[in-house]
Parts: C-alpha cells; structure tokens; sequence
C-alpha cells in the first residue's frame, strides 16, 4: 500500500468510521481530544523549560506564569480526564455487560470536557491570568495583577469541566445500578453496595459471604468516581466564590479579601484538589493496573479480596491526608501536620506498594507472557509510580519539607515522574489494549513506531523528573525563572528528556494516524450510522 | 550539626539507591515474564512480608527523620523554645519590609523569624550563595509565619519569596540580606 492511501485510508483500509457504534464513536473521540491536550501540554512544558535556561523573545513574562498556570490543568483535565472518562464510559459497561445509561449525557460530558479546556485555555492565553491551579486566596481575586474579565472566563471554563466530570459520575453510577430495558428486574442496592466496597466490608463480619456483584474494576472506577464527585463540589464551589469577586468587582463593588480566612480556605481547596492528585488517580490507576494484568493473563487478579478492601482504604485514605500540602504553613495545627500529613500519607506507600505487587504477582502466575504493547507499557507505568510514589512520602515529613517544599524536586521526581511515566504509560497501555475492540480490529501501522514511542517516553520521562530532582536539591524553586542561568546545566538535560518525550509522542501520533488515516479520524466525529446501544456491532 | 546540605546529601543517595534498585527490579521481572519458564503462583506469604515490610518503611521514615534532623523537633515545639534573637519581617506588595539596619547573627544562635504577609500568600526563604536552600516558608496573610532557626556556620544569606504570588513575585529576591558571623565578631 502506498504512503499516501495507508495515510488517508489507515494501515490496510481495515479502519473503516462507518461500521463503528456511538460508544466506538464517543470513546474515540474522547481519546483523539485527550491526545491534541497531551500535545499541548508537551508544547507548554517544553517553552517553559526552554524559557528557564533563556526567556525566550515571543514570550513575555506574565505568558510564561499564564502558561505555568494553564500548563496542569490541561494536562489534568483537557487530557487525562478526558482519556480516562472516554475509557471508563466505555469499560464499565462492557464490563457490567449492559449499555452505558446514556450516550446523551456521554457526549455531554465530551463536548463540556473538551470545550471547558479551551475557554480556560484560550481566555489563560488572551488575558494572562495565571493564580496557578492552586489558587491561593487571595491571589485569583487581585485584579491589580490580573484582568477580570479574563479571569471571569478562565474561571467558568474550569466550571464547565466541572459539570462535564459531574455528568460522567452520574452516568457511571447509573450504568452500574440501572435496569436495561427488557431485563430482569437489576438489585440496584446490592450492586451499588458491592461498588462502593460496602457488601466486602460487611463480609468481614459474615459467616456466609455475599458474593462481589461488580467486578473489581468497576469497583474502582466506582470508588474513584466518589472521589471525583467531592473533588468537583469543591471546585465548584472555589470557583462559586472567586466568581462572586470577580462580578462585584465588574459591577463596580469592592469586596474585601480578609472576608475569607487565606489558612482555612487553604485546607479546604487542597482537600478538595488532593482527591485528584491523591485519590481519583491512585484509584483508578490500581482499578486500570488491575484490569489490564487480568485482559494480558486471563487470569484471575491474585489476592482479589485484599485488592478490594485496600481500594476501600485508598479511598478513605485520600480524603484525610491534604495537609502534607500544608507542612510548611506555621500556622496550620501540628496535630494535622503529623496525622494528616505524615502518618496517613505514608499509608499511601502501603495502598500503592499493594497495587504495585497484586498487579506483578497477576503476571507473574501467566508466564512466559509475549512482550506486548499494553504489557510493556503497563510495565512502564508501575515502574513510573514505583518511583514517584516513594518521592513523594520523603517530602511528606515535617523536618524534609522544610528543605524541599516549592523546589523543583516536588514537581520533578514525584509529580512529573507520577503523571509522565505512572499515569500516562498506564493510559497508553489501556489505549493499546482497546485498541482494537474500539477499531473493529485496526493494525497498528508500525510496531518500531511503536518501540520508539515506548523507549522515548519512559526515558524522557524519568530523565526529566531526574534533572528537575537535582536541581531541587541544590536549591531551585519550581515557580521561578532564574534569569542568569543558575541552573542551566539541570534545565538544558530536562529539555533534552523533554524532546525525548515529543519525539515519543510525535511518533506515536503520527503511528496513530497511519493507522486509522485521516478519512478514519475525521469519520470519528461524524454521527454514527449505527442505531445501536451495543458497544460493539453485533457479529 | 546535622545541617540541611548534609540532609539532601543523604536524601539523595537514598533515593538513588532505592531508583537503581526498583529499575533493575522491573528490568528483570519484565525478562522473566516473558522468557522461558513455565507459570507459578507466588505465596501469599511473601505477599504479606512486603506489606509489613512497607508498614514498618512508612512508619520508620517519620521516626528517622524527627530524631535525625534537628529542626524537625525545634519545628513542632517552636514555643518551648526561647530564641537568641528575633527578626519581624513584613511581607507587602511585593515588598519585604525587612528590619531596619543589617541582620547579622551570631553562629550557633537560635534565631526567630516572624513574616507577616498584609495582602498576598508569599513564601520566605534563605539561600546560600550557590542558590541552595538553608530553609523555607509560607507567609499566609491573617495567621503568624514564624519558623526558628539555629545557625551553626558563618555565611551570607539571601532571601527569597518561594511561594508563586504572581507574575510580580518573580524579582521577589533581597540578596545577602542576612549574615551569619563568628560569636565574637558580632555586636
């Protein structure tokens, strides 16, 4: 086949937009979007790299800290969430072997997901505004730096994903507990109790034990999505209140900032922001480690039961350790410095080191396995989280976070290592392994591309969080550009781990495109021809 | 005494250690896993060795680090101790509004640092000369930012913000600010 058929037609033709069902559809398009936002985020994170060792001309520096402040939250939502919400929309049913509830509120959450990103994006880009994701009171509201209306739309756009994330809960939950039409009647109790891990907690004190209705990763998916729902009441309601500001100040009205306790907010957003970073994630990516150790076996996950009750202690956990963000805040109680912040962190080692082990021991019992790419990608993600995680417990303690809190080591070996090489290379695994029951049976168009992409990304990606980690140590804060060079020889090795992950993606891409070809990926966003709730067309 | 250079030196061998370990770890399961052998169940009790063996890693590192570095303890019984000296620094506008005349500080002294922030979140830091850190900060506006601090070497300090507070908190830098002199070469 010539280049220029397999790149409008897809490796072999096989990929044809027309035989896909509206889930195919949703999904896919969930994904491509979540992809164009990894671009992005590559793109920023490189400027910015490049803006530390030498502020670049085209870029000003209030662009720089609007792009360090739009910089996660793409990352966050316009891609991971959007590729998590495609795959989940499309797992939990076909693991509940019933129809998602609805394909309606699906595209919703498509559309406000997608969209949101870009009025937070664009209005970021336009007017500047850059508080940080972490919005510390009260910094989003001092239009003497920012500009309201800016802020005004930056603020609804965070708002509007926000609602998309409430309408994929909604629909989870539904999917999981509905009865399909023409179905026996579904114990819509019972299935949400073995969800939310309740009929597994009551098991401990029964001598004859209920049997686990759900499996296990919708369980997870399920205990995420609790997380998930706390985590949007929460920015919701932030957002809620800057808003308030930013109208008084549009009418003309002054409000005063000392109205709201900067401390007691403090805890309350990063309460709400840790059950993304320290919940949601953790959860769902042990649900997907899960998930995909048994799809490579076809096996059984080894200790299921033990697997189920530390999803439960991973939830319970995540919504009490927010005040490691607050270890370097004199004022906040030691005794939630010490508890929150230390002690039940640390159990994070534990929940994760489980996860980590269930998901190798699964593995381990189906050898010799093929080297695959979901496999090695996989393998790629516990080895990023494995790395991450431990980063992460050290600068949780009262007397190292005193010497490493806001370096470059936070953002570096734990939160860059954590997302880049953990969450990501698990999200390519799970894209991997959909790929071809989301495709009707698509090739991969190369599998060297494939290699390249795997190698670059793994090594581009621990390298960065590497360099970053040394520079953190010797000092470098993560939020200030060093104008003379102080740290270059750090920042010049992490660019260079960054071209190594945008030739990865590039390659990746460009793999993705030959193998679908433009005609598939531009048939991805047209209706579907199919009117069918099926996940896939019927055989 | 332990200072926070000899802090990160360890720090860093450990973590580098435990990275080679986890990578060699993975690199070696990912070889058997696909190479010949036929599949084999692992023990629940080695299973149940690690869990204790990472309980008792979590627990451990909090009780290492809070008898090992001598600020842990100083950090959360800060009013049991009687500081040496006491420096109030204001934090406004971008501004740090530092103590009229120089800082100058003995070595050895426990020294109090009290920020107070009158609009924004800031951070407070000192930094060595080669832009390492000695310590850090929030300055939270409406609550009191105090950390106390011992200072066992003669050396030059600059202060600097190490909280994001806007694109105006970039140039948030007071350099050589503080000084730290031999006992008897101070006032």
């Amino acid at each position: 086949m010539s280049f220029t058929r397999t790149l409008i037609n897809g490796e072999e033709g096989l990929f044809k937009a027309d035989t896909l069902t509206p889930m195919q559809k949703l999904t896919l398009r969930f994904v491509v979007v979540g992809l164009i936002y990894f671009g992005f985020v590559v793109i920023e994170g490189m400027l910015m790299r490049l803006y530390e060792v030498k502020p670049l001309p085209f870029i000003t520096e209030p662009q720089f800290f609007a792009i360090l402040t739009a910089h996660p939250l793409v990352g966050i939502f316009g891609s991971t969430y959007s590729i998590v919400c495609g795959a989940f929309l499309f797992l939990v049913p076909f693991l509940m072997k019933k129809p998602l509830w609805s394909i309606k509120l699906g595209n919703w959450t498509f559309i406000l997901i997608a969209g949101g990103t870009f009025v937070f994006w664009f209005s970021g880009f336009v007017s500047h505004y850059a508080p940080l994701y972490t919005l510390y009171w009260p910094l989003p509201a001092d239009f003497t730096q920012f500009s309201v209306w800016g802020g005004t739309f930056f603020i609804l756009g965070i708002a509007l994903v926000m609602v998309g994330t409430a309408l994929f809960i909604i629909n989870v939950f539904k999917t999981i507990t509905y009865t399909p039409e023409g179905w026996e009647k579904q114990p819509s109790g019972a299935l949400l109790a073995s969800a939310l891990g309740i009929t597994g907690f009551n098991n401990l004190f029964r001598k004859k034990k209920k049997e686990h209705l759900v499996p296990l990763p919708v369980a997870a998916v399920a205990r995420g999505s609790v997380d998930m729902a706390l985590n949007t009441l929460t920015i919701l309601f932030t957002g809620v209140l800057i808003l308030v500001y930013m109208v008084g100040s549009i009418l003309g009205y002054y409000l005063k900032e000392t109205a709201i306790d900067a401390l007691l907010y403090k805890n309350w957003f990063w309460w709400g922001l840790d059950l993304i970073a320290d919940g949601l994630v953790l959860i769902f990516v042990a649900g997907t480690w899960y998930l995909l150790a048994m799809l490579i076996t076809n096996k059984p996950l080894f200790m299921q039961n033990i697997a189920r009750a530390a999803l439960l202690l991973e939830l319970i956990v995540s919504w009490t350790v927010w005040s490691h963000h607050l270890l370097s805040d004199q004022a906040q109680p030691d005794v939630l410095k010490v508890i929150s912040g230390e002690m039940v962190t640390a159990f994070e080692l534990i929940t994760q080191g489980l996860a980590f082990f269930i998901t190798l021991a699964t593995l381990w019992s189906a050898r010799p396995l093929k080297m695959t790419n979901p496999l090695k990608f996989l393998l790629g993600g516990l080895l990023g989280f494995a790395l991450a995680v431990p980063a992460g417990i050290m600068q949780a303690d009262v007397g190292l976070n005193r010497i490493l809190h806001n370096t470059q080591w936070v953002v570096g070996p734990h939160v860059h290592v954590a997302i880049l090489v953990g969450l990501t290379m698990t999200l390519y695994a799970a894209i991997y392994i959909l790929f071809p029951i989301l495709t009707n049976g698509a090739k991969i168009y190369s599998q060297k591309l494939a290699n390249v992409h795997f190698w670059c990304h793994l090594l581009g990606g621990i390298g960065m969080g590497a360099f970053m980690g040394m520079a953190g140590l010797n000092g470098m804060l993560r939020r200030s550009p060093y104008v003379n060079g102080e740290f270059n020889a750090y920042m010049i090795l992490a660019a260079l781990c960054g071209t190594l992950i945008m030739i990865g993606f590039l390659a990746f891409f460009y793999n993705i495109v030959m193998s679908v070809g433009l005609k598939g990926v531009l048939g991805i966003f047209t209706p579907s021809k199919l009117k069918t709730k099926d996940l896939v067309p019927a055989a | 005494m332990v200072d926070s250079t000899m802090v990160l030196t360890g720090q860093t061998i450990a973590y580098t250690i435990y990275c080679i370990v986890i990578i060699l770890l993975v690199a070696w399961f990912a070889w058997r896993v696909t190479g010949k052998g036929s599949n084999s169940a692992v023990k629940p009790a080695l299973f149940y060795t690690f869990v204790g063996f990472l309980t008792v890693l979590g627990v451990s590192l909090h009780i290492v680090t809070y008898n090992t570095i001598p600020w842990s303890k100083v950090d959360l019984n800060r009013s049991d101790y009687v500081p040496d000296k006491t420096f109030t620094i204001t934090v406004k506008n971008h501004q740090f509004i530092l103590p009229s005349g120089e800082m100058i500080i003995n070595v050895h002294d426990k020294v109090l640092f009290d920020v107070k922030s009158e609009d924004l979140t800031y951070g407070f830091g000192l930094f060595r000369t080669d832009n390492s850190m000695l310590f850090q900060m929030q300055v939270v506006p409406g609550h009191r930012n105090d950390v106390i601090w011992q200072f066992d070497k003669p050396g030059v300090y600059t202060i600097r913000s190490t909280e994001y507070s806007g694109p105006r908190g970039a140039d948030m830098v007071v350099r050589d600010a503080v000084r730290v002199v031999p006992a008897d070469e101070a006032n």
